[in-house]
């Protein structure tokens, strides 16, 4: 109940001030706009080949009703026919010439009937394709896709946190001469385009011999400088006294990195962590210019293969992405919830 | 055993001078005050003891020991900092463990440690809290009791009352000194209000702009201040500082003839006849209590205070006439030094 007094509040007590008109008039539209798209995706992801090609579209999934009637193998088409009469009847089409549709009554499988398709409409029910999803594991090796997604982004998340974290610990707490040479240096390579490097890329990674390989894939871009600059300034945040009171209680280098300011830098890190995982699942060019076998597909790649040159397969495309789309919103729900807890600055006063 | 020497310090930021060569004997289990205003240098000092900085010049020898070129853990000091520096993501165990873990300490002679330190502080209940869960004074034991599981040969305290309130301050200095007692340990205290210095110290280093101005006990600082600074900083209300002329033409204390100034403490002025003292007009009066702070005016416009009993009733606009024993007159030459009653 709180939650819905919390969405429907509004400034005027009794009737509803001009600013709420406003604001919720422009909410809606927003809401609207971002969300539609992701619905009908949904929506359409359910729905049987020949739905989805169906004009004008619908909604729901609806699919034409079927019935299996004596004598035929295969379930025929269910049609609402307008006979001479005026009345309707539900009749199954046996198949279909030109312009005239033969028709037989479930009930009465040997009379048939010749109706002109103009004078019977499909009768539609609501039917869920859950075949649209479960095809894609049975017959196309969808899992793998999706294994190798999931091992790019979580490998690279896990190691762009940590290198970029060493960087920017050593960036913010030590001073050393020309330490602030090497952080423009790092952030001045923002400036350079990414298409510009995406040949030398290529060619070292394939001297390295990392090309049709995940690793090809994950290592060239774990040290970003969005990501060091990101966490350079974060840590600056945290006092060095805590750094101090550390190195006087005996603790190494990497234990004052390890267990103190790593665990510190909590909200940073997960927010990095939802920029990396975002980008890195969605990343289409570096696994495209790497990745050549069909096994080492990521998910981006497979969606780019599924579109042919003369004939799309809409009913798995739209599976595949829905399913492409899950696991990045599920992470950014799950890792939210950090960016907005502060840990740090509650044990100095 | 756990002294401290200080040779011929110096520090120097960039183009700065901050400590200008300290001298300095620490003997063992002695408890050390540096006081001094704002900027003197005196939490500078505490980081290179600590080791936390490298001095410019000069050494820091522990033991007898030279320890410039050793790190700050492996010193045997332990530091309570003004911010208490607690590891917020850590419970209060884990905070006091955390320095015996990194020295490999097994676990089961961590886990006594703290307990013994927990219980000297009252600690016990709060062993499992998170420091943001805490109040300031519990953070604050919990600062110390991080240093004493460590068991150091010099326990060294940056301004650690600065961020209580005024009562909890009381209890904190007689708690300090009750665990000095019990400890047995060296401390160096680091504060800026001479109170602390004046109820804590076995021995007050006073400080200013680098150097060291007086080093002595609490009762030699309020005896026998070396210099109008060290005499205008310890002893709260001020000493008052009358122009030496006024005193000559009005009382009859010996007074050398290079005295340029005469400092006499708020608290040891007397009623006396008429002809024998100072003559004073009363401005304002507080009344605190157990006493009274008397603001007036000398004759050549200077202020001075009076402290008084509170019950005297001294009224604003009143003329009294004051003097002081002669022992508690204090002359002060032109470069402010102190001058001895019997110096020509």
């Amino acid at each position: 109940m709180s939650t819905l007094n919390f969405l429907l509040r509004t400034r005027g007590r009794q009737s509803l001030d001009w600013t709420d008109v406003l604001s919720y008039a422009y909410l809606v539209i927003g809401l609207f706009t971002m969300f539609a798209p992701v619905v009908w995706l949904v929506m359409s992801s359910f729905k049987t080949e020949a739905a989805i090609s169906q004009f004008p579209p619908s909604f729901l999934p609806y699919a034409q009703k079927t019935v299996m009637v004596e004598g035929h193998a295969k379930p025929l088409p269910l049609f609402l026919v307008k006979r001479e009469d005026g009345s309707q009847k539900e009749m199954a089409q046996v198949n279909r010439i030109g312009i005239m549709a033969n028709m037989i009554d479930p009930a009465a499988p040997e009379q048939r009937l010749q109706v002109n398709i103009r004078q019977r409409e499909p009768v539609n029910e609501m039917k869920f394709a859950w075949n649209n999803y479960t095809d894609l594991f049975g017959k196309f090796t969808f899992g793998t896709y999706l294994w190798n997604s999931v091992f790019i982004t979580v490998v690279a998340t896990l190691l762009t946190l940590l290198i970029n974290s060493m960087a920017a610990f050593a960036l913010s707490k030590y001073k050393f001469k020309g330490q602030k040479s090497v952080f423009l240096l790092i952030i001045a390579t923002l400036m350079i385009p990414p298409t510009i490097i995406l040949v030398p890329v290529f060619l070292v990674i394939n001297e390295v011999g990392l090309l049709n390989s995940l690793w090809g894939v994950i290592l060239p871009a774990v040290a970003t400088p969005t990501g060091v600059f990101l966490l350079r300034q974060y840590m600056l945040t945290i006092p060095d006294e805590l750094i101090e009171a550390a190195r006087m209680d005996h603790a190494s280098e990497w234990r004052i990195y390890w267990r103190i300011v790593l665990p510190l830098s909590a909200p940073a890190l997960a927010v990095l962590a939802i920029f990396s995982v975002m980008w890195r699942w969605n990343d289409f060019l570096l696994p495209l210019i790497v990745l050549s076998k069909n096994e080492f597909f990521t998910l981006q790649l497979a969606l780019n293969s599924f579109q042919g040159e003369l004939n799309t397969q809409w009913h798995y495309l739209l599976a595949m992405t829905v399913i492409t789309l899950l696991p990045v919103t599920l992470v950014f729900a799950f890792l939210q919830r950090y960016i907005t807890t502060g840990i740090a600055g509650a044990g100095v006063k | 055993m756990s002294t401290l020497e200080l040779r011929s310090l110096r520090k120097q930021f960039d183009q700065t001078a901050v400590i200008h060569g300290i001298d300095l004997k620490v003997e063992h289990g002695e408890f050390v005050v540096f006081v001094g205003p704002s900027g003197c240098g005196k939490s500078t000092l505490l980081r290179m003891i600590a080791g936390l900085d490298l001095p410019t010049d000069g050494e820091v020898r522990i033991d007898d020991q030279r320890v410039n070129e050793v790190g700050a853990a492996d010193r045997g000091c332990a530091m309570v900092f003004q911010s208490y520096a607690l590891y917020p993501h850590m419970s209060v165990y884990d905070n006091m463990a955390f320095g015996l873990e990194n020295a490999n300490v097994p676990r089961s002679e961590i886990e006594k440690k703290v307990q013994e330190a927990a219980n000297l502080l009252r600690l016990d209940p709060l062993l499992q809290r998170r420091p943001t869960q805490l109040s300031g004074g519990q953070r604050q034991r919990v600062a110390i009791g991080r240093a004493i599981v460590r068991n150091p040969k010099i326990f060294l305290f940056d301004e650690p009352l600065s961020n209580l309130d005024a009562e909890l301050r009381v209890s904190m200095r007689n708690e300090l000194r009750e665990l000095h007692q019990r400890l047995g340990a060296t401390m160096i205290y680091v504060t800026h209000d001479q109170v602390e210095a004046m109820t804590m110290a076995d021995k007050i280093v006073v400080l200013r702009a680098g150097l060291v101005e007086q080093v002595g006990t609490p009762v030699d600082l309020y005896e026998k201040p070396c210099n109008t600074f060290v005499a205008g900083f310890i002893g709260s209300p001020r000493m008052n500082f009358i122009a030496v002329d006024l005193v000559r033409a009005a009382a009859a204390w010996p007074i050398s003839p290079q005295a340029v100034q005469v400092g006499i403490r708020p608290e040891h002025w007397k009623l006396c006849g008429p002809g024998e003292g100072l003559v004073m007009v009363v401005k304002t009066v507080e009344y605190l209590g157990a006493q009274r702070l008397v603001h007036a005016q000398l004759s050549d416009q200077s202020r001075v205070e009076v402290l008084v009993e509170g019950e005297m009733n001294l009224m604003p606009g009143q003329t009294v006439e004051m003097n002081a024993p002669a022992h508690h007159v204090h002359a002060f030459d032109k470069q402010g030094q102190r001058l001895e009653k019997d110096a020509v």
